[in-house]
């Protein structure tokens, strides 16, 4: 008697057949949404705002420079002067020259010269050190600069 | 005993459709972020072999000093005068071969948009959100220009067509035909921002 209640109450089993496909959409999303190399900030980078911005549309053709002020944890260490980060590690200006060129020298030959150093310089630093860096840039005569700002109004 | 009460299965087969949906709807929403700012070409570090001379009155000069002040053509101007003092002098168009110049044609400015050089000079203290906020009105100065006759010829303004003609999503044949316009417009004035060497004191 027991026996036969018990079996009336079992629920039936859901069905699992749509798992694999959450399980797709999920994976796709984030596939998605995440960029691949996310670097990690070792100076502040709060960078300016203008509005007569150029998308730089194509990811593969830039190399990116960060200028700041070391942040809070290097603080300590590097003191407050404004510092060059060149791919997750704080540099000399006399690296940035060798740095460029040999991210230059990992890219196809068919758009080297198409390559746009994008400077993402925080809005506190003094203007003398992005001087220094094209300086050094036209040196190794990589002429095409991108001062990459935020989208919106100035001032 | 028959399974009378038990709850009725759902039915999952259009699960699948509803996962599917949620896919593209995503792919078709989501953008990886993509930076922007504002482009300039540094001058070869290798002197030109002739020397081209510039007569004096077809030079913009701008200086931004270390407390952010602007130094105008030898005059201390506001930020927000600047954007349409140098529209003033690109297309003042002194030498009257710029037929689409509405400028006043004064003797002592530019002579005409290729001729005219906005020279941008600055402090090494100035801070860099100047800097960027003063090359932002001289840029924004080129583009109101550039609008204004994309908008006479093309009806449409010429970042649109510009933004649309670098966006590699649009279709090649339309790039094609943006190319010739974007060119056309560019041409007419000519971006010429230098960027001297900045001074040290």
């Amino acid at each position: 008697m027991k026996s036969i209640r018990n079996y009336k109450k079992t629920q039936p089993a859901i069905s699992t057949a749509a798992l694999p496909d959450i399980v797709f959409i999920l994976l796709f999303f984030f596939m998605t949404v995440t960029t691949i190399k996310s670097e990690t900030l070792l100076v502040d980078n709060n960078l300016p705002q203008a509005n007569q911005v150029k998308k730089l549309e194509k990811k593969d053709r830039v190399i990116e420079i960060y200028v700041g002020r070391p942040n809070q944890d290097l603080a300590k260490v590097l003191g407050s002067e404004p510092r060059i980060q060149l791919n997750n590690k704080i540099a000399h200006m006399n690296e940035v020259g060798p740095y460029v060129l040999q991210e230059l020298a990992q890219k196809p030959d068919a758009i080297r010269n198409l390559v746009t150093v994008s400077l993402k310089v925080d809005k506190n630093v003094n203007v003398g050190v992005v001087s220094d860096i094209k300086e050094e840039l036209r040196k190794v005569n990589l002429l095409k600069v991108n001062y990459t700002v935020f989208q919106g109004n100035s001032q | 005993m028959p399974r009378r009460k038990g709850a009725p299965e759902v039915n999952a087969g259009s699960m699948a459709d509803i996962a599917f949906l949620l896919l593209i709807f995503f792919l078709v929403t989501t953008t990886i972020e993509t930076d922007a700012g504002l482009d300039r070409m540094l001058p070869p570090i290798e002197p030109p072999e002739t020397d081209v001379i510039i007569r004096q009155k077809n030079i913009f000069t701008v200086n931004i000093n270390k407390n952010g002040q602007l130094l105008v053509e030898d005059e201390l101007m506001n930020l927000k005068d600047l954007r349409k003092a140098a529209t003033a002098f690109l297309e003042n168009n002194a030498d009257g071969s710029c037929n689409y110049c509405k400028g006043r044609k004064d003797a002592a400015s530019s002579d005409n948009p290729t001729k005219a050089i906005i020279s941008l000079k600055n402090d090494r203290e100035t801070k860099y959100s100047t800097y960027i906020t003063v090359q932002n009105e001289l840029v924004g100065a080129y583009n109101d220009l550039r609008n204004r006759e994309a908008q006479r010829l093309y009806n449409r303004d010429f970042t649109e067509m510009e933004s649309e003609y670098l966006n590699p999503e649009t279709p090649t044949a339309t790039r094609d035909d943006l190319k010739d316009k974007v060119k056309r417009i560019q041409d007419m004035f000519p971006q010429k921002l230098s960027e001297a060497e900045t001074s040290t004191n």
